[in-house]
């Protein structure tokens, strides 16, 4: 297992990756040998249709699916050769912002944010309910800690689901579909949070979302996923002009307001 | 003609039925190895660091308090259809005297442990199945993988610790309570000697109808957690399940029937085998 310094430039490296679900000839190819690489410190937005792969995309760099074929690298390190308590070892340095938050019903907001510290870290009570309080307040969710999930907006549920996520300090941050169900308003607002914790805290982030063109503005990068084909952008722009005829056409279809400025 | 579209219909006609059979064995292998681990890990998770001993308190009311009202009406109503049915039959042969050993040896061996497992298979099995179901539907066990916390030592060995020790409880109260209910219709109500039903209850039941009692009690409560659990857990990869809410409604059905026919057939087999 190769390790590389923590300060290498690339954090997320695929290699050549496929992956199909189904059976046999009921087999349906998601993505289909991709390569791309994900800056450390910086924000790369995953995009692209319903179905194009970009929760399986999540869910390889998790370790909570395998691909068929290639590597998936975090730090150097391929995931899908890591043991299970490797791959524990590995996913303590991930926060993930679930679609639908997955915050645990049964528990209340605090023990929701809490429970990362509580089951991996040794501190004391006391210290506990300072730093979910801290984080709490951060995220204008004071007031709130005594209510269960079921008892809040969409908007706070996600909040929540961020607050949880960054307890134990990750380094690499991946939001699956953090906008759906929510407001424009909401949305704005979300990824104002988003940029601004980003900023303060230096995590690379990973963001997957059909919110297009919106979540481009948070975007250093942007791989577009189409078709289980793959493509890097740097910025909206790249997009708008790509040489390519069916990236062009994507771009008309899903900002056409956009296309037609430029 | 239209292209195939499917691996069966790409075959001649008559190796369908092969195909079909082999993608249903290949399935159930596949569902009893996914099981088999599932198993597995639920036990290694019982010794993992830190042991969730609220979470044990929790399971334990919700498993073996909550049934207690439950299992004592089964049990008093099944004693005392026992002590009527034995009545009448044994007084067929002028053998009332051994109604007390009839009704309690028919609960300590069969009626005790199967009936206590499948009554908390239906109150709090399908309770659980559903639960980690839609924990699982809705990415929260995901969401505990991710925070690197063990979803079988946080959710599923506590669930399993509870079972084990509420269902060989209960199976010893529905005994008792069965056996009452036995005297009740036996002696109180038809009249039987109560000295005789006693003594003969004593003079039968031997150590080891007792200790056969309560490894079935014990062989049935892993039978049901395990099924109940490892259903919810695997809920999105069970064949003709569906997806969300249905997913968890069709598949808590099958673990209620699966775990109860289990059920009846260990109770079968530990019979045959231990008798």
């Amino acid at each position: 297992m190769s390790t590389k310094q923590p300060q290498d430039p690339i954090a997320i490296e695929f290699d050549h990756v496929y992956k199909s679900f189904g059976e046999r000839a009921r087999r349906h190819t998601v993505l289909n040998d991709i390569s791309f690489t994900i800056p450390r410190g910086l924000t790369t937005v995953i995009a692209g249709g319903s179905g194009q792969g970009k929760s399986v995309t999540l869910k390889l760099i998790l370790g909570l699916l395998y691909p068929d074929s290639g590597r998936v690298l975090v730090d150097g390190i391929n995931v899908p050769s890591l043991s299970k308590r490797e791959l524990r070892r590995l996913r303590t340095r991930f926060g993930v912002l679930f679609q639908g938050s997955a915050l645990f019903d049964s528990l209340t907001v605090f023990e929701n944010v809490a429970l990362p510290l509580r089951e991996r870290t040794r501190l004391s009570e006391e210290e506990i309910r300072a730093r979910v309080m801290e984080t709490l307040e951060q995220l204008e969710l004071r007031g709130h800690e005594e209510k269960f999930p079921a008892q809040l907006s969409g908007g706070m549920k996600k909040r929540v689901g961020l607050a949880r996520a960054l307890q134990l300090e990750p380094e690499i941050v991946l939001f699956d579909e953090p906008t759906t169900g929510l407001d424009p308003i909401m949305t704005q607002e979300i990824y104002q949070l988003f940029e601004r914790l980003q900023k303060k805290l230096g995590y690379t982030a990973v963001i997957v979302s059909h919110d297009i063109p919106g979540v481009f503005d948070l975007a250093d990068q942007i791989i577009l996923l189409n078709h289980g084909e793959v493509d890097v952008f740097n910025d909206v722009n790249e997009i708008v002009h790509s040489k390519k005829q069916y990236i062009r056409e994507f771009a008309k279809m899903t900002m056409g307001d956009l296309f037609a400025r430029s | 003609m239209s292209e195939p579209t499917t691996y069966e219909e790409a075959l001649p006609l008559w190796l369908r039925p092969f195909a079909t059979l082999g993608d249903q064995l290949l399935y159930l292998l596949t569902d009893f190895g996914r099981m088999g681990i599932f198993l597995t890990s639920a036990i290694i998770g019982l010794f993992r660091h830190p042991f969730r001993f609220r979470e044990l308190i929790k399971q334990l009311n919700f498993i073996g308090t909550g049934s207690i009202a439950v299992i004592f009406f089964t049990a008093l109503s099944s004693g005392m259809v026992l002590g009527l049915q034995g009545y009448y039959s044994l007084h067929k042969f002028g053998a009332e005297g051994m109604l007390g050993s009839a009704v309690s040896l028919t609960l300590i061996m069969e009626l005790g442990p199967v009936l206590t497992a499948l009554m908390v298979t239906g109150r709090a099995g399908s309770a659980m199945c559903a639960e980690i179901g839609i924990m699982r539907i809705s990415e929260q066990i995901d969401a505990l993988e991710c925070m690197a916390i063990d979803p079988f030592r946080y959710l599923i060995s506590p669930k399993f610790l509870a079972a084990l020790i509420s269902v060989p409880l209960l199976t010893a109260l529905f005994d008792v309570v069965g056996i009452f209910g036995g005297y009740l219709a036996g002696v109180k109500l038809m009249g039987v000697n109560a000295g005789a039903f006693f003594s003969g209850m004593e003079q039968s039941v031997t150590n080891h109808d007792i200790r056969l009692g309560v490894i079935k009690s014990f062989v049935f409560a892993l039978l049901l957690v395990w099924i109940c659990t490892g259903r919810g857990y695997f809920v999105q990869q069970i064949r003709g399940a569906g997806f969300g809410a249905e997913s968890v409604s069709k598949v808590t059905t099958q673990a209620v029937v699966l775990s109860s026919i289990s059920v009846l057939i260990f109770d079968y087999l530990i019979t045959a085998v231990l008798l």
